[in-house]
């Protein structure tokens, strides 16, 4: 009689603790780029599937990446679900500090997530983060300039042509600069920007015994190349644009080229934000004849740390945002142009997406990226624009400072590269490298 | 006069803030001391047991601690002299009459009224981007090629925002200094031939020295900590990297928080050095 009352009682408190469980309230960081403000609009349609509410942080790119760092490394916390990259993904999933997503339904349909991402944002085989767009970086420059200047742009250029091209476009009088590039720094700016190009050039940030390389002949090519290409093509104060600043002044027409990343097309060619979306071509990122090209790879996923109260909502939640229904949603309300691409596979099967004039090449640029092989000369570390170990961020950032003081003329590529040099072998040696 | 119960009634009353305001203090203090002499890296594990006095001297020996420190004391020792100077000829002349001289005065006090990131990010984005910019375009206009102030003067640009934000404060405490002034002292000497500039040596300038100290010594506490307009602007790039900078760096952005606090420490005996220094040298105004 007891173990009866006592079962019946469970089973009222399951019950009730289900139901309770069922209408969570999730807290979910992100930041605040085009397709996440996009997002947070079509939230209403997550809240009337699942019953759960969303409460949106949303900030600027660095801060969000201090925020949600001192969050989980201090545990925090404050949010139900962050939104990553993959940088942090495989680093903070070896500290066991995300939820596993080894268990997401067959519906879901983790196998078409495209291989590059996955395994980007995967640790031992292991996903602990859910694209919910994936970029790599292209060539984006003016037809009409191109034409102009009595030049056709290649599919597939090297650095000499894209040079030569910026110089013969640079109409300083009519404030037409042949070539914008991010120059202000921080490791998510120019050190992203410059490590993709250098791996190019046949540079390397650590040799296999993670000794700094920055006193190499390769990386005096690469600096010096983009510093002369800089003053001569390159608009005023190129030091401290970065993105979002080149973004601006593509739009505005004063670019002739711009390298960045591929998510960047929609914007430019999108005709209420931009002047030139007509006339925008589009080519994958330069090489050098060494075989690897200057592009990189990157992905803003979504992740949920250990120990959150909300797992299971927050698990839909991520279910809801990365998949493919999310974008044929995006694709109903706003077009085609705007879903965020990168992610999966069926996307560019689709064949309302194969129209899109920058798809391709966007696919393309993914596919030629090598997380795992980045570099000509070999290295220890994973990733593309950067080293997935835990002091980049720090260094990086601090070698991005001299690359951009080299770039403004407070000193010559050749300083920078010494002092980059020192302070990334004293930043390893305290590391215990 | 007090009684000894009044006495005891009162520290009695006050014990409960008093207690408070120096847990708020002691807390934060003790744990950054306590951190310092700690390796501990969140990225890596978290704590990684007790270094003794490595983090202070891994902070003091790094390529970024010098130019740190000069950087500080240039954008602080610059704010100063300006904030200084240009605020004693606005309090001469708003002290003048004039027609309007509510509306001047408010236009002077207004910067005071904007927050450091939003006057850091207007002066950045309307004034001085070297394309779209207010002075880009006036440049242009004389046929002259546009400066990237933040990159090629980054730190005069800083001391410029920093100045224009703290010049009101400035303004207004050495305006009140000034209307306090006797006008009979000024017109005796007038009477006597003083010219205008012996008139302003000998009587206000004196006369305005205690509101000078405590312009200088109220600046340069929140100057010493100075952020946001670095974030806002450079980001601690091209020489702009100041201590409060540099920890910020080495604490977020390297992710070391044992680093990080030895630097804290090395902050709070700067500022006290400077704090001592100032007394010395100019706080000997305040016992007159």
């Amino acid at each position: 009689m007891y173990l009866k009352s006592a079962l019946h009682a469970a089973t009222a408190l399951t019950v009730f603790a289900s139901t309770a469980a069922f209408a969570d309230t999730i807290t979910i960081a992100t930041v605040n780029n085009g397709d996440m403000i996009r997002m947070q609009g079509l939230t209403e349609d997550f809240t009337a599937k699942t019953g759960h509410e969303v409460e949106w942080v949303t900030l600027e790119e660095n801060v969000l990446r201090q925020r949600v760092t001192t969050d989980i490394s201090a545990k925090g916390g404050q949010f139900d679900i962050m939104t990553i990259g993959m940088y942090e993904t495989p680093i903070w999933g070896k500290n066991g500090w995300l939820v596993p997503l080894d268990d997401l339904p067959a519906e879901y349909d983790v196998d078409d997530i495209l291989p590059a991402m996955r395994g980007g944002l995967s640790h031992d085989g292991t996903l602990y983060a859910a694209p919910f767009y994936g970029e790599s970086s292209m060539i984006m420059y003016r037809t009409d300039l191109m034409e102009k200047a009595g030049l056709e742009m290649p599919s597939a250029p090297t650095w000499d042509f894209v040079a030569d091209a910026a110089r013969q476009m640079t109409d300083r009088d009519n404030e037409i600069y042949g070539i914008c590039l991010r120059g202000k720094a921080g490791w998510g700016e120019n050190a992203a920007f410059l490590t993709a190009m250098s791996n190019s050039f046949g540079a390397r940030w650590f040799d296999e015994n993670w000794v700094p390389q920055f006193d190499s002949d390769a990386w005096s090519n690469t600096l010096n190349f983009y510093i002369d290409l800089m003053n001569d093509a390159g608009p005023p104060g190129a030091s401290g644009n970065g993105f979002n600043e080149n973004l601006s002044l593509f739009q505005q027409g004063k670019c002739g080229m711009w390298i960045d990343a591929t998510v960047a097309a929609s914007f430019v060619t999108n005709p209420n934000d931009s002047t030139v979306a007509d006339k925008v071509g589009f080519a994958l990122a330069p090489d050098t004849g060494l075989g690897k090209r200057s592009n990189w790879l990157w992905a803003w996923a979504l992740a949920i740390p250990a120990g959150t109260q909300k797992e299971a909502a927050a698990k839909e939640f991520i279910q809801w945002a990365t998949s493919k229904d999310y974008i044929e949603l995006v694709a109903e309300k706003e077009g085609w142009a705007n879903v965020p691409p990168g992610a999966r596979t069926s996307l560019y099967d689709n064949p309302n997406y194969k129209d899109i004039p920058f798809a391709k090449m966007t696919l393309d640029s993914i596919l030629s990226a090598d997380p795992n092989n980045p570099t000509v000369d070999p290295v220890p570390y994973v990733g593309i624009q950067f080293a997935a170990i835990p002091e980049f961020a720090g260094i990086a950032t601090e070698v991005g400072q001299e690359f951009s003081a080299a770039l403004a003329g407070q000193q010559t590529a050749d300083e920078a590269l010494a002092k980059a040099q020192a302070l990334a072998a004293d930043e390893m040696e305290a590391a215990g490298y | 006069m007090a009684t000894q119960h009044s006495r005891s009634a009162a520290r009695i009353m006050m014990a409960p803030a008093v207690i408070l305001l120096l847990g708020w203090m002691l807390v934060p203090l003790t744990m950054t001391l306590y951190f310092s002499f700690k390796k501990y890296l969140p990225l890596r594990g978290g704590d990684l047991g007790w270094v003794g006095f490595d983090n202070y001297v891994r902070f003091l020996s790094s390529s970024s601690f010098w130019p740190s420190v000069q950087a500080t004391l240039i954008i602080v020792g610059g704010v100063l002299l300006i904030t200084v100077i240009l605020g004693v000829c606005l309090a001469l002349l708003l002290n003048q009459p004039m027609w309007g001289q509510g509306i001047v005065r408010i236009l002077v006090i207004a910067p005071f009224f904007v927050m450091p990131t939003v006057s850091a990010l207007v002066w950045k984005n309307m004034f001085m981007d070297p394309v779209n910019g207010l002075f880009a375009h006036l440049w242009k206009a004389f046929g002259a090629e546009p400066v990237s102030w933040l990159s090629e003067a980054s730190l005069q640009s800083i001391i410029l925002i920093v100045s224009w934000q703290w010049l009101p404060f400035a303004t207004l405490i050495l305006l009140t200094a000034i209307q306090s002034l006797d006008s009979e002292q000024l017109e005796a000497a007038e009477m006597d031939g003083a010219p205008p500039v012996a008139r302003f040596g000998y009587i206000t300038l004196p006369h305005l020295s205690r509101a000078i100290t405590v312009v200088v010594l109220i600046q340069t506490i929140f100057l010493l900590s100075i952020f946001a307009e670095i974030f806002v602007t450079t980001q601690g790039s091209f020489g702009t990297k100041t201590l409060t900078y540099l920890i910020y760096q080495r604490v977020l952005e390297s992710q070391n928080v044992g680093l990080g606090s030895a630097g804290g420490v090395y902050a709070i005996i700067l500022a006290n050095i400077v704090a001592i220094f100032l007394m010395r040298i100019v706080g000997k105004n305040l016992d007159a």
